[in-house]
Protein backbone atom coordinates (compact mmCIF):
# COMPACT_ATOMS: atom_id res chain seq x y z
CA UNK A 1 0.00 0.00 0.00
CA UNK A 2 2.76 2.37 0.97
CA UNK A 3 4.78 1.38 -2.08
CA UNK A 4 1.76 2.02 -4.27
CA UNK A 5 1.34 5.48 -2.77
CA UNK A 6 5.02 6.23 -3.35
CA UNK A 7 4.78 5.06 -6.95
CA UNK A 8 1.70 7.18 -7.52
CA UNK A 9 3.40 10.20 -6.01
CA UNK A 10 6.54 9.70 -8.12
CA UNK A 11 4.47 9.20 -11.26
CA UNK A 12 2.52 12.38 -10.60
CA UNK A 13 5.69 14.34 -9.91
CA UNK A 14 7.31 13.02 -13.09
CA UNK A 15 4.20 13.91 -15.13
CA UNK A 16 4.20 17.41 -13.66
CA UNK A 17 7.88 17.94 -14.48
CA UNK A 18 7.39 16.60 -18.01
CA UNK A 19 4.47 18.97 -18.58
CA UNK A 20 6.52 21.91 -17.29
CA UNK A 21 9.57 21.06 -19.42
CA UNK A 22 7.33 20.42 -22.42
CA UNK A 23 5.95 23.92 -22.11
CA UNK A 24 9.38 25.57 -22.14
CA UNK A 25 10.83 26.75 -25.42
CA UNK A 26 14.37 25.42 -25.80
CA UNK A 27 17.05 28.10 -26.11
CA UNK A 28 14.64 30.96 -25.66
CA UNK A 29 15.14 33.78 -24.78
CA UNK A 30 18.61 33.88 -26.41
CA UNK A 31 21.40 34.32 -23.86
CA UNK A 32 22.56 37.82 -24.67
CA UNK A 33 24.69 38.18 -21.53
CA UNK A 34 26.78 35.13 -22.38
CA UNK A 35 27.39 36.37 -25.91
CA UNK A 36 28.28 39.83 -24.63
CA UNK A 37 30.72 38.44 -22.07
CA UNK A 38 32.37 36.22 -24.68
CA UNK A 39 32.96 39.24 -26.89
CA UNK A 40 34.05 41.66 -24.20
CA UNK A 41 36.03 39.46 -21.79
CA UNK A 42 39.30 39.02 -23.77
CA UNK A 43 39.72 42.79 -24.02
CA UNK A 44 38.38 43.73 -20.60
CA UNK A 45 39.96 41.04 -18.43
CA UNK A 46 42.62 39.53 -20.69
CA UNK A 47 42.03 35.90 -19.71
CA UNK A 48 42.02 33.32 -22.50
CA UNK A 49 39.69 31.12 -20.44
CA UNK A 50 36.38 32.98 -20.42
CA UNK A 51 35.15 30.94 -17.45
CA UNK A 52 38.00 32.31 -15.34
CA UNK A 53 37.23 35.81 -16.56
CA UNK A 54 33.69 35.38 -15.24
CA UNK A 55 34.61 33.56 -12.02
CA UNK A 56 37.35 35.94 -10.90
CA UNK A 57 36.90 39.06 -13.02
CA UNK A 58 33.20 39.77 -13.24
CA UNK A 59 32.02 37.69 -10.27
CA UNK A 60 34.96 37.75 -7.87
CA UNK A 61 32.68 38.43 -4.91
CA UNK A 62 30.75 35.21 -5.59
CA UNK A 63 34.03 33.30 -5.53
CA UNK A 64 34.84 34.86 -2.17
CA UNK A 65 31.43 33.69 -0.94
CA UNK A 66 32.14 30.21 -2.28
CA UNK A 67 35.47 30.20 -0.45
CA UNK A 68 33.87 31.26 2.81
CA UNK A 69 31.19 28.56 2.49
CA UNK A 70 33.91 25.95 1.90
CA UNK A 71 35.83 27.34 4.86
CA UNK A 72 32.79 27.13 7.12
CA UNK A 73 32.04 23.58 5.96
CA UNK A 74 35.62 22.41 6.48
CA UNK A 75 35.76 24.06 9.90
CA UNK A 76 32.51 22.43 10.94
CA UNK A 77 33.75 19.09 9.67
CA UNK A 78 36.97 19.46 11.62
CA UNK A 79 35.01 20.44 14.72
CA UNK A 80 32.78 17.36 14.48
CA UNK A 81 35.63 15.00 13.72
CA UNK A 82 37.82 16.39 16.48
CA UNK A 83 41.57 16.09 16.72
CA UNK A 84 43.55 12.96 16.07
CA UNK A 85 43.47 10.59 19.00
CA UNK A 86 44.69 7.13 18.12
CA UNK A 87 46.27 6.47 14.78
CA UNK A 88 46.33 3.42 12.61
CA UNK A 89 49.99 2.39 12.67
CA UNK A 90 49.92 -0.69 10.48
CA UNK A 91 52.19 -0.05 7.48
CA UNK A 92 50.56 -0.29 4.07
CA UNK A 93 51.35 -2.96 1.51
CA UNK A 94 54.15 -2.83 -1.03
CA UNK A 95 51.92 -2.04 -4.02
CA UNK A 96 50.26 0.92 -2.28
CA UNK A 97 53.60 2.34 -1.12
CA UNK A 98 55.21 2.06 -4.57
CA UNK A 99 52.13 3.41 -6.30
CA UNK A 100 52.02 6.41 -3.98
CA UNK A 101 55.71 7.12 -4.55
CA UNK A 102 55.06 7.05 -8.30
CA UNK A 103 51.87 9.10 -8.19
CA UNK A 104 52.84 11.80 -5.69
CA UNK A 105 55.12 13.91 -7.97
CA UNK A 106 52.81 13.45 -10.96
CA UNK A 107 49.77 14.61 -8.97
CA UNK A 108 51.76 17.54 -7.59
CA UNK A 109 52.77 18.69 -11.08
CA UNK A 110 49.25 18.16 -12.46
CA UNK A 111 47.66 20.10 -9.60
CA UNK A 112 50.11 23.01 -9.84
CA UNK A 113 49.69 23.08 -13.64
CA UNK A 114 45.92 23.24 -13.37
CA UNK A 115 46.12 26.02 -10.76
CA UNK A 116 48.73 28.16 -12.51
CA UNK A 117 47.20 27.79 -16.00
CA UNK A 118 43.70 28.53 -14.71
CA UNK A 119 43.40 31.72 -16.79
CA UNK A 120 44.56 29.99 -20.00
CA UNK A 121 43.13 26.47 -20.07
CA UNK A 122 40.09 24.82 -18.47
CA UNK A 123 40.54 24.32 -14.77
CA UNK A 124 41.67 26.64 -12.04
CA UNK A 125 42.03 27.07 -8.34
CA UNK A 126 39.23 24.81 -7.20
CA UNK A 127 40.02 21.84 -9.44
CA UNK A 128 43.78 22.13 -8.98
CA UNK A 129 43.36 22.60 -5.25
CA UNK A 130 41.46 19.33 -4.96
CA UNK A 131 44.19 17.55 -6.96
CA UNK A 132 46.82 19.04 -4.62
CA UNK A 133 44.84 17.89 -1.58
CA UNK A 134 44.68 14.36 -2.98
CA UNK A 135 48.42 14.47 -3.70
CA UNK A 136 49.26 15.40 -0.11
CA UNK A 137 46.80 12.89 1.32
CA UNK A 138 48.27 9.89 -0.54
CA UNK A 139 51.54 9.63 1.48
CA UNK A 140 49.43 9.47 4.63
CA UNK A 141 47.59 6.48 3.18
CA UNK A 142 50.86 4.73 2.40
CA UNK A 143 52.73 5.55 5.60
CA UNK A 144 50.18 5.97 8.38
CA UNK A 145 52.85 5.63 11.06
CA UNK A 146 54.44 8.98 10.15
CA UNK A 147 52.05 11.32 11.93
CA UNK A 148 52.26 14.57 9.97
CA UNK A 149 52.16 17.88 11.75
CA UNK A 150 49.27 19.56 10.01
CA UNK A 151 49.40 22.93 11.72
CA UNK A 152 51.22 24.25 8.63
CA UNK A 153 48.15 23.34 6.60
CA UNK A 154 46.05 25.82 8.61
CA UNK A 155 48.83 28.41 8.27
CA UNK A 156 48.81 28.04 4.45
CA UNK A 157 45.02 28.17 4.43
CA UNK A 158 44.90 31.36 6.47
CA UNK A 159 47.64 33.06 4.44
CA UNK A 160 45.97 32.15 1.14
CA UNK A 161 42.59 33.45 2.31
CA UNK A 162 44.23 36.67 3.52
CA UNK A 163 46.02 37.02 0.18
CA UNK A 164 42.73 36.68 -1.74
CA UNK A 165 41.03 39.38 0.34
CA UNK A 166 44.21 41.49 0.30
CA UNK A 167 44.28 41.53 -3.50
CA UNK A 168 40.64 42.56 -3.47
CA UNK A 169 41.36 45.36 -0.98
CA UNK A 170 44.32 46.52 -3.09
CA UNK A 171 41.88 47.17 -5.94
CA UNK A 172 39.74 49.15 -3.49
CA UNK A 173 42.82 51.19 -2.54
CA UNK A 174 43.39 52.03 -6.21
CA UNK A 175 39.92 53.52 -6.40
CA UNK A 176 38.31 50.59 -8.20
CA UNK A 177 35.57 48.25 -7.00
CA UNK A 178 36.40 45.35 -4.64
CA UNK A 179 38.24 42.51 -6.44
CA UNK A 180 38.54 44.39 -9.74
CA UNK A 181 41.37 42.82 -11.80
CA UNK A 182 44.41 45.08 -11.50
CA UNK A 183 47.92 45.18 -12.99
CA UNK A 184 48.89 44.91 -16.63
CA UNK A 185 46.73 42.60 -18.76
CA UNK A 186 49.64 41.49 -20.93
CA UNK A 187 49.33 39.47 -24.12
CA UNK A 188 46.27 37.22 -24.40
CA UNK A 189 47.22 33.59 -23.98
CA UNK A 190 50.60 34.05 -22.28
CA UNK A 191 51.35 32.60 -18.86
CA UNK A 192 52.01 36.00 -17.27
CA UNK A 193 48.90 37.84 -18.39
CA UNK A 194 45.48 39.02 -17.26
CA UNK A 195 46.82 40.92 -14.26
CA UNK A 196 45.90 39.66 -10.81
CA UNK A 197 43.78 36.70 -11.94
CA UNK A 198 46.59 34.10 -11.74
CA UNK A 199 47.52 35.38 -8.27
CA UNK A 200 43.90 35.09 -7.16
CA UNK A 201 43.65 31.57 -8.54
CA UNK A 202 46.91 30.61 -6.83
CA UNK A 203 45.44 31.82 -3.53
CA UNK A 204 42.21 29.90 -4.21
CA UNK A 205 44.14 26.75 -5.11
CA UNK A 206 46.32 26.85 -2.00
CA UNK A 207 43.33 27.57 0.25
CA UNK A 208 41.14 24.82 -1.19
CA UNK A 209 44.04 22.35 -1.21
CA UNK A 210 45.05 23.03 2.38
CA UNK A 211 41.45 22.96 3.59
CA UNK A 212 40.55 19.67 1.96
CA UNK A 213 43.88 18.07 2.85
CA UNK A 214 43.40 18.88 6.54
CA UNK A 215 39.81 17.57 6.33
CA UNK A 216 41.04 14.29 4.82
CA UNK A 217 43.82 14.02 7.43
CA UNK A 218 41.28 14.48 10.21
CA UNK A 219 38.86 12.04 8.64
CA UNK A 220 41.50 9.34 8.29
CA UNK A 221 43.00 10.07 11.71
CA UNK A 222 41.07 7.71 13.91
CA UNK A 223 41.13 4.00 13.58
CA UNK A 224 37.84 2.47 12.57
CA UNK A 225 35.32 1.96 15.33
CA UNK A 226 34.97 -1.74 15.97
CA UNK A 227 31.49 -2.55 17.12
CA UNK B 1 27.88 10.68 -31.80
CA UNK B 2 24.37 9.67 -30.75
CA UNK B 3 25.60 6.12 -30.12
CA UNK B 4 28.44 7.38 -27.98
CA UNK B 5 26.03 9.48 -25.95
CA UNK B 6 23.56 6.59 -25.67
CA UNK B 7 26.30 4.23 -24.42
CA UNK B 8 27.42 6.85 -21.95
CA UNK B 9 23.90 7.38 -20.61
CA UNK B 10 23.38 3.62 -20.33
CA UNK B 11 26.69 3.24 -18.46
CA UNK B 12 25.89 6.09 -16.08
CA UNK B 13 22.38 4.85 -15.38
CA UNK B 14 23.68 1.31 -14.91
CA UNK B 15 26.25 2.53 -12.40
CA UNK B 16 23.57 4.56 -10.60
CA UNK B 17 21.43 1.44 -10.39
CA UNK B 18 24.42 -0.51 -9.09
CA UNK B 19 24.85 2.03 -6.28
CA UNK B 20 21.40 1.11 -5.00
CA UNK B 21 21.56 -2.62 -5.59
CA UNK B 22 25.09 -3.49 -4.44
CA UNK B 23 25.23 -5.03 -0.98
CA UNK B 24 28.90 -4.16 -0.49
CA UNK B 25 29.17 -0.53 0.60
CA UNK B 26 32.70 -0.01 -0.72
CA UNK B 27 31.60 -1.29 -4.13
CA UNK B 28 28.64 1.10 -3.99
CA UNK B 29 31.04 4.00 -3.34
CA UNK B 30 33.11 2.92 -6.36
CA UNK B 31 29.95 2.75 -8.47
CA UNK B 32 29.00 6.27 -7.34
CA UNK B 33 32.41 7.42 -8.60
CA UNK B 34 31.67 5.77 -11.95
CA UNK B 35 28.41 7.76 -12.14
CA UNK B 36 30.36 10.99 -11.65
CA UNK B 37 32.91 9.94 -14.25
CA UNK B 38 30.16 9.28 -16.80
CA UNK B 39 28.60 12.67 -16.08
CA UNK B 40 32.03 14.28 -16.47
CA UNK B 41 32.50 12.72 -19.92
CA UNK B 42 29.01 14.00 -20.80
CA UNK B 43 30.08 17.51 -19.82
CA UNK B 44 33.10 17.17 -22.14
CA UNK B 45 30.77 16.08 -24.96
CA UNK B 46 28.61 19.15 -24.25
CA UNK B 47 31.77 21.33 -24.49
CA UNK B 48 31.99 22.36 -20.84
CA UNK B 49 35.53 21.30 -19.92
CA UNK B 50 35.65 23.42 -16.77
CA UNK B 51 32.55 21.82 -15.31
CA UNK B 52 33.75 18.40 -16.47
CA UNK B 53 37.02 18.89 -14.62
CA UNK B 54 35.26 19.88 -11.42
CA UNK B 55 32.89 16.93 -11.72
CA UNK B 56 35.72 14.47 -12.32
CA UNK B 57 37.92 15.82 -9.53
CA UNK B 58 35.28 16.43 -6.88
CA UNK B 59 32.59 13.92 -7.82
CA UNK B 60 34.68 10.98 -8.87
CA UNK B 61 37.77 11.61 -6.78
CA UNK B 62 37.21 13.53 -3.59
CA UNK B 63 33.66 12.51 -2.67
CA UNK B 64 34.52 8.85 -3.27
CA UNK B 65 37.55 9.24 -1.01
CA UNK B 66 35.53 10.97 1.71
CA UNK B 67 32.76 8.36 1.53
CA UNK B 68 35.30 5.52 1.72
CA UNK B 69 37.04 7.15 4.70
CA UNK B 70 33.69 7.65 6.41
CA UNK B 71 32.89 3.96 5.85
CA UNK B 72 36.22 3.02 7.40
CA UNK B 73 35.56 5.28 10.36
CA UNK B 74 32.17 3.72 10.89
CA UNK B 75 33.63 0.24 10.64
CA UNK B 76 31.54 -0.61 7.59
CA UNK B 77 34.36 -0.95 5.07
CA UNK B 78 34.47 -4.63 4.29
CA UNK B 79 35.86 -6.11 1.09
CA UNK B 80 33.64 -9.18 1.40
CA UNK B 81 30.14 -9.32 2.83
CA UNK B 82 30.24 -10.72 6.34
CA UNK B 83 34.04 -10.69 6.42
CA UNK B 84 35.09 -8.96 9.61
CA UNK B 85 38.75 -9.33 8.68
CA UNK B 86 38.33 -7.51 5.36
CA UNK B 87 38.44 -4.08 6.95
CA UNK B 88 41.84 -4.87 8.43
CA UNK B 89 43.32 -4.96 4.93
CA UNK B 90 41.54 -1.82 3.72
Amino acid sequence: MRNLATLLFLGGLGFLLLVITGGLVFGDPPMLIGRGIQQAAPDQVGAANIVTAVVLGYRGLDTLGELSILFAAATAGGLVLGSTRSRNTRPAGFILRTGVDLLFPLLLVAGLYVVIHGHLTPGGGFQGGVILAAAFFLPLLARPQDVPDHTWLSVIEGLAGTAFIGIGLAALYQGEAFLTPMLDKGVLGELVSSGTLPLLYLAVGLKVGAELASLLVRLSGDDEVTS
Amino acid sequence: MIWFAATLVALTLGAALAVMLLRNLLAAVAAASVVSLGVAVMFVVLQAPDVAMTEAVVGAGLSGLILALALRRLGLARLEIGDAQGERDA
